[in-house]
């Protein structure tokens, strides 16, 4: 038991020597400022800059966490702050759903609605033509799956607040959403800060649903309704052919690495967020 | 008081010495707070068709302090908590009868809860301060309710500050967070958060349980100076406490109010032999 | 004065439609999904293997599909427990409560149950390649494998650590040795490793991304561990990158079928919680 305990820890040290190892031969031909910096992709040139899946990447994530976040922060105070607990049931039965609901068929309602709907309703108004495949149709979809586990941290944090704070708000004569604005919001803010670092995290690594919906253009995207191409979906598009072209191969395990030690460091400063709030009541 | 506490009953005096309590309950009508701002009349609450307070009959005293004594689960903090309608978002609650403050029935759909709520000043039992700054956290009843100028609530801080003798332990560190209080300067703290919306009446949920015993007597010393301008009431667990400084005494047992008068009354002559019993330490 | 109750109002309203806009969400995704799905199903789709000419609107099903998920969830599920259980009790049982060993321990499994299916594919493609293995069912029990231990682990440790710790303090006291305290704590969590084992298999039978580039994909049923295996999610994805309209309709009824059977595992999942904490202590 011990060994297996020992062997399971080492694997995320494995993952990520591994994947580094693997990302080792592009290192030495470019420096990872030049790989970071540049625009240009063209495997077959040789030419690999990652600018373009980075930026596809941050700007999807922050879509998808702009779009959400009211939302969840809304629901999760009306939750435990105003409705009835047969309410309750059923949103969190609904909120169930979606957080099963597989990511292939968040993609396939993707090109379904989310598509169309951008393309013939909402882009008209402010481009000239857009195929609806877009940075924003990749962040709703993405602030779609992101909702219900915001929700549910949001709910838990919330309802972690002693009764005596709501208490005293109320009975100072405030109502109960200035309760909420400026007693639950406020103490509550480190934990919705660390519920958001992990949705972030989460929000980094989806992969298919994105692909499906993003446009797959390895250009930086300039606006909501450009294609964009984040790193996951460059990776799972092109696995195929990595072992054809030189370097193609280290190239797309660097994107595995970089999504890795992003991940990596967004779960840990999430936790460390939650170690200085515990550590406060002790 | 003729205590039993050292007398080792057999068990048929057990059985005798406990049948009171399930006697048929009577109770006495008070009538003694003729100058009286908060009257209950006939209030009955239902939690989930729980019967959780019966025929309630009261009225507090204005400029004293009433306790609220009796063993646990009695409803005394449910009591409490209905004066400022802050039980309406318990699940499954109903209530009957009426409780009117300064003539006006809080359970009227018409009255404001805000505005019932600005005449009553509530203290936990665990000291809360806001997360916010000392200043802030006195200062928020008066901006919750509208008050903006800066000077008014500079004002309203130190007179509050000063009337729960913290002014000059905190008069340097204002913006300092209130958490880092102590907690019998907590427990002052929200007393002062309290008083700064101006209330009439001051409702104090066993609020020196969680303090040692300094801050306790600090807190008690406060009560006794205000109740000059506000009607204390006090639900307390100890017996002791309400001996101390209690003016006018309520009795609540099982979600019933046995008996209510002046201390010394209800102290040296209880006209129910629950009351007597209770008094002499039989249950708690 | 008005302002803090016009406020109050608009933030009701702000709420009760944010709570609509989720249930809308919901019913929105099943309700598009259903309307074009349900039309292409029939029989044929979940009993036979896809023909040649499948992709192109030919004949055939998604069997391969179904089989193939089911062959991969059903081994990693296996090997998952067989190693998650003994880590937990190690945790739980063996080590003290505050031992470093057990913190960096969660704090590795923390960071596990946070990596992406993308990743952990890539990580075992290249192990693969390493180890001379093709894409194969064995590859796909791998990388599923690997992503579901930190689930069992983080879910199953939760309920461990919630154990009273009584429980322990009196069977040690009846002179029970290590071993046999483990039996007693089985019974304790087995609803929590129920629970577990049914959040993980939603969770691998809808993974798309890990199975990419191990599992490969087939329109036959594989026999062996070294054969490539079909998943339901992937074959979903193909369907519709046909452009074929008919094929892409039977990628809409073969997403229904996934969300059935996934609805049909959370909803047994629900109940087998319920029907459990009822014996709790």
């Amino acid at each position: 038991m011990f060994t297996i305990t020992v062997a399971a820890i080492l694997l995320v040290v494995l993952i990520g020597l591994g994947l580094y190892i693997k990302s080792v031969p592009i290192f030495n031909q470019y420096s990872i400022w030049q790989l970071i910096s540049s625009s240009e992709w063209k495997p077959g040139q040789g030419k690999f800059g990652f600018l373009p899946f980075i930026g596809g990447t941050i700007w999807i994530t922050l879509i998808a966490v702009v779009l959400s976040l009211p939302f969840a922060l809304l629901t999760s105070l009306f939750l435990t702050e105003y409705s009835k607990s047969w309410v309750r049931k059923w949103v969190f039965t609904a909120l169930d759903i979606l957080a099963g609901i597989p990511s292939v068929v968040y993609g396939v309602w993707g090109t379904l609605f989310v598509v169309p709907w951008i393309s013939e309703k909402l882009a008209p108004n402010f481009v000239e033509y857009s195929t609806g495949y877009t940075v924003l149709a990749g962040g709703i979809v993405l602030g779609v799956m992101i909702l219900p586990l915001l929700i549910s941290l949001f709910v838990e944090i919330f309802s972690a607040v002693p009764r005596e704070f709501r208490d005293a708000s109320l009975s100072l004569g405030a109502t109960k959403w200035q309760t909420c604005k400026h007693v639950i919001l406020r103490k509550t803010f480190p934990g919705i800060l660390a519920a958001v670092i992990l949705a972030v995290s989460r929000a980094f690594g989806e992969t298919i649903a994105v692909l499906m919906v993003c446009g797959n253009l390895p250009e930086l995207p300039h606006s909501l309704f450009d294609s964009c191409y984040p790193l996951p979906a460059l990776i799972a598009n092109n696995y195929g052919e990595m072992l054809s072209v030189p370097m193609y191969e280290s190239a797309l395990m660097l994107a595995a690495f970089l999504l890795f030690i992003v991940v990596f460091i967004f779960n840990a400063s999430s936790r460390a967020v939650i170690y200085r709030i515990e550590s406060r009541f002790k | 008081m003729q205590t039993n506490i050292y007398q080792n009953p057999t068990r048929s005096s057990w059985a005798e010495d406990y049948s009171f309590l399930n006697n048929n309950i009577e109770t006495t009508e008070d009538s003694s707070a003729k100058d009286s701002s908060l009257r209950v009349r006939d209030l009955n609450i239902y939690i989930h068709n729980a019967h959780i307070l019966k025929n309630v009959n009261l009225e507090i005293p204005n400029k004293k302090i009433t306790c609220i004594i009796g063993p646990s689960g009695c409803g005394k903090s449910t009591l409490l908590k209905t004066f400022n309608r802050l039980i309406d978002d318990t699940e499954g609650i109903r209530y009957k009868g009426s409780i009117l403050v300064d003539e006006l029935d809080i359970f009227d759909p018409k009255t404001e809860i805000t505005d019932i709520r600005k005449k009553m000043g509530l203290l936990s039992q665990r000291p809360c301060p806001l997360p916010m700054s000392i200043y802030d956290n006195i200062a928020f009843g008066c901006k919750m309710h509208g008050e903006r100028k800066r000077k008014k609530l500079d004002q309203i801080v130190e007179e509050q500050l000063k009337a729960v003798g913290l002014w000059e332990e905190v008069k340097e560190r204002l913006h300092a967070p209130a958490s880092k209080l102590s907690i019998g300067q907590q427990q002052r703290l929200c007393l002062a958060r309290g008083l700064a919306v101006e209330p009439e009446f001051i409702l104090a949920d066993e609020a020196t349980s969680a303090l040692d015993p300094i801050s306790s007597k600090h807190i008690e010393e406060l009560f006794v100076e205000l109740k000059k301008d506000y009607a204390i009431i006090l639900v307390t667990h100890t017996l002791r406490q309400a001996l101390r400084i209690a003016d006018h005494v309520i009795f609540m047992y099982l979600g019933e109010v046995i008996e209510a008068g002046p201390a010394e009354e209800i102290f040296n002559n209880p006209k129910q032999e629950l009351t007597r019993k209770y008094l002499e330490g039989a249950f708690s | 004065m008005k302002l803090k109750f016009i406020e109050e109002k608009i933030a009701k309203l702000l709420m009760i439609s944010s709570a609509i806009v989720v249930f809308a969400f919901v019913a929105n995704i099943i309700y598009t999904i259903f309307l074009r799905g349900f039309p292409a199903l029939n029989w044929e789709m979940i009993s036979q293997i896809p023909t040649g000419g499948y992709y192109n609107g030919g004949g055939g099903g998604i069997l391969n599909a179904i089989t193939g998920s089911l062959y991969i969830v059903l081994g990693s599920t296996l090997l998952g427990l067989l190693i998650s259980i003994p880590v937990v009790f190690y945790l739980n049982v063996y080590l003290k409560k505050d031992s470093k060993l057990a913190y960096i321990a969660r704090l590795a499994f923390d960071v596990l149950f946070g990596i992406p299916s993308i990743v952990y594919g890539a990580f075992a493609f290249t192990i693969m390649i390493y180890l001379g293995m093709h894409t194969s069912l064995g590859g796909g029990i791998l990388v599923i494998t690997l992503l579901i231990i930190p689930i069992f682990i983080r879910s199953m440790d939760e309920v461990a650590q919630q154990l009273p710790k009584d429980l322990l303090d009196a069977t040690y006291a009846l002179g029970a040795t290590k071993l046999e305290t483990i039996r007693v704590v089985l019974r304790q969590i087995a609803p929590g490793i129920a629970t577990a084992t049914l959040l993980s298999v939603g969770r691998a039978i809808g993974d798309a991304a890990g199975v990419m580039f191990t599992a490969g994909f087939t329109d036959s049923i594989p026999t062996s561990f070294s054969q490539p295996a079909a998943t339901l999610p992937l074959s979903v994805f193909f369907q519709l990158s046909s452009p074929n309209a008919d094929v892409q309709d039977r990628a809409y009824s073969a997403a229904l079928i996934l969300i059935f059977i996934v609805l049909v595992i959370s909803i047994s999942g629900r109940l087998i919680t319920n029907y459990f904490s009822k014996h709790k202590i």
